[in-house]
């Protein structure tokens, strides 16, 4: 579950556009559902223009020291700017768009 | 209730906060969590960051400081004043920051559903990296602060909670409280400590602030009920002032030492104590620093070391005005006989004053102390603080067979008593009072012995005077009475025969109960 899962389509990676960074916690029902409403938002609204580093923070509690994550899941998105970032349930998607600053798009 | 056998067995780890380590009777329970709780400014993060630098400095222990309010950063600046270097325990690999402060300019948005393992999996991490057996946690409320389901995040806390008893490390967990005397915690966490809490309160007394710890609870219920003073101290962190520790339980002896004023020792039947306290009580300028440097000049002439405490005047002062009296303490104090203090009362708090005064005294290992005045230091404190002092620098002093005098200002030129020698004087082995006597238009000094403990002494209030080489002791004034009220009246010539007829017979039937 854990390691990038590449969502691009056709047009490889120069042309991604979004780069998310997504903690997740082990095996849990939760993270398992967090994936999911993930590849959910690529297929759909983003037109598989993105790309996601999936995290677990049991695996690599350093890399969640760093970019400062206390709770599972947490979404973060890298690119475009500005940075934001979603804690918890990801499967309202209109939600986790406004949330992210990209429901203009 | 009784305690249980559990309860009795619960270790303590020594926090190396040796004054906090007193008060709760060995440290805090090891392998446990304990909430430390107050309001903004009651010292909670410097006690969470030195309970960790002490546990490197001391027993080599690693430390994790899980922030939630302040940036390591700041931390680390802030610290720095107490001696603590944190950058440089973060590079020896004992010290680590789990930085969960709020992100400044990055926006959260929160939904429901989430967890803490992550935070658990970052202070577990840290624990790892410095091979941690400390951990503290401040404040509970900046995490409460980032999360806007309180209740999922107070549940997803005590689970963090509970996987840190089994990490094996004692954890120091801070919270804010709203008011000094309310509720433990304004977050009602309470729960993740249930069993051991501590408060810290910094309340106003006077026209000054005063800090305060508190035991509240601990397993094994072995630490000691009340409030204590604490201060902060450059280069010391927490220092507690234990005061209820301190009791004036300690053996008198009957040894004597002299006053440096031979006729005033033949009035107290032989000199002062070795281990006692004498105040001496006066107006000002009645002659209370010249009588106290008589006293520390006769230690230090006699190969003995002498510590002047003093509040009013400073040192050059104190030397011009002694020489003119003729008592050579620049001279003694150049022996290195003779050490002088001397600080403004409003420098400091009074359980600073109390520390620093034990220090020197700790230091310089005198066999007598000079404390001139308490009046200067009783300006800006309640009774009950001023009578703690009092209380802990009495104790202190007779603990260690410190022959004591301290001054006291009366506040009224004729007569009167002060609130501190009220207070105090049940304290003390000894009281000299120095007033001024109004004898038929001219102002004399009058001296009486009022109180020695257990011991014989001159009762009559007799006439002294002060010149170029110091203070000399007279007659008693027997033709006036109602010094000590300051309301004199004269007696007829012919009525002291009276006088000392009945002052005779009431000795001898003294004498004969004894």
């Amino acid at each position: 579950m854990e390691g990038r899962v590449e969502l691009t389509g056709h047009w490889g990676a120069l042309m991604k556009t979004y780069s998310f960074r997504l903690y997740i916690n082990g095996q849990s029902v939760r993270a398992a559902r967090a994936i999911e409403s993930m590849r959910a938002l690529c297929h759909g609204p983003l037109n598989d223009l993105a790309e996601i580093d999936v995290i677990d923070v049991r695996e690599h509690p350093g890399l969640a020291e760093e970019d400062h994550v206390l709770a599972t899941p947490t979404l973060i998105k890298l690119s475009p700017p500005p940075v934001r970032r979603i804690i918890g349930d990801l499967s309202n998607s209109r939600d986790v768009l406004a949330g992210l600053d990209l429901d203009a798009e | 209730m009784t305690l249980s056998h559990t309860d009795c067995s619960i270790a303590k780890l020594a926090t190396g906060i040796h004054s906090f380590d007193h008060i709760a009777m060995g440290g805090l329970p090891r392998g446990r969590a304990t909430l430390v709780s107050g309001t903004p400014g009651s010292a909670k993060t410097v006690f969470a960051v030195q309970f960790l630098v002490e546990g490197i400095r001391q027993s080599g222990e690693g430390g994790v400081f899980v922030t939630f309010e302040e940036r390591p950063e700041d931390i680390r600046a802030n610290m720095r004043g107490f001696g603590w270097d944190i950058a440089e325990y973060e590079s020896a690999g004992m010290f680590a920051f789990v930085d969960a402060a709020p992100q400044p300019g990055a926006e959260v948005f929160t939904g429901e559903e989430y967890d803490l393992a992550t935070l658990l999996a970052r202070i577990r991490h840290a624990i790892e990296k410095v091979d941690a057996a400390r951990v503290s946690i401040d404040a509970i409320g900046g995490l409460f602060t980032q999360f806007h389901n309180s209740e999922n995040v107070r549940r997803e806390f005590l689970n963090v909670a509970r996987s840190l008893r089994d990490l094996n490390v004692t954890t120091c967990l801070t919270a804010e409280r709203e008011t000094d005397y309310g509720a433990v915690s304004f977050w009602g966490v309470e729960e993740f400590a249930a069993d051991n809490v501590v408060i810290l309160r910094n309340t106003r007394a006077g026209s000054s602030r005063r800090r305060t710890v508190e035991i509240l609870k601990m397993r094994g219920a072995n630490d000691q009920k009340g409030e204590f003073p604490f201060t902060l101290r450059p280069g010391e962190g927490f220092v507690a002032v234990p005061l209820s520790a301190l009791r004036l339980s300690q053996a008198s002896s009957e040894a004597r030492v002299s006053s440096g004023i031979e006729a005033l020792d033949a009035l107290c039947g032989g000199g002062f104590f070795r281990d006692g306290v004498v105040l001496v009580s006066g107006a000002t300028g009645a002659g209370k620093t010249l009588l106290s440097n008589h006293f520390l000049a006769e230690g230090a002439q006699n190969g003995e070391t002498a510590l002047l405490l003093s509040f009013e005047e400073s040192e050059e002062q104190l030397f011009r005005n002694a020489a003119s009296l003729g008592i050579d303490l620049r001279g003694l104090s150049a022996t290195g006989r003779l050490r002088v203090e001397s600080a403004y009362p409003e420098t400091a708090t009074l359980e600073d004053h109390l520390i620093n005064i034990q220090q020197a005294i700790e230091e310089i290992r005198p066999q007598r102390v000079a404390v001139d005045s308490l009046s200067a230091l009783e300006r800006a404190v309640s009774p009950e603080i001023f009578s703690e002092f009092i209380i802990a620098l009495t104790a202190f002093l007779k603990e260690r067979g410190v022959a004591g005098v301290y001054t006291s200002a009366s506040p009224e030129l004729m007569g009167g008593a002060s609130v501190t020698e009220m207070q105090i004087s049940s304290l003390t082995d000894m009281i000299i009072c120095l007033r001024y006597v109004e004898v038929y238009g001219e102002l004399r000094r009058g001296l009486l012995v009022l109180k020695m403990r257990g011991s014989n002494h001159d009762r009559q209030i007799r006439e002294f005077r002060i010149s170029g080489d110091g203070f000399h002791i007279g007659e008693p004034f027997h033709h006036v009475t109602n010094i000590l009220s300051g309301e004199f009246s004269h007696i007829r010539p012919d009525a002291i025969r009276d006088v000392d007829v009945i002052r005779r017979e009431r000795d001898e039937t003294r004498q004969r109960e004894r």
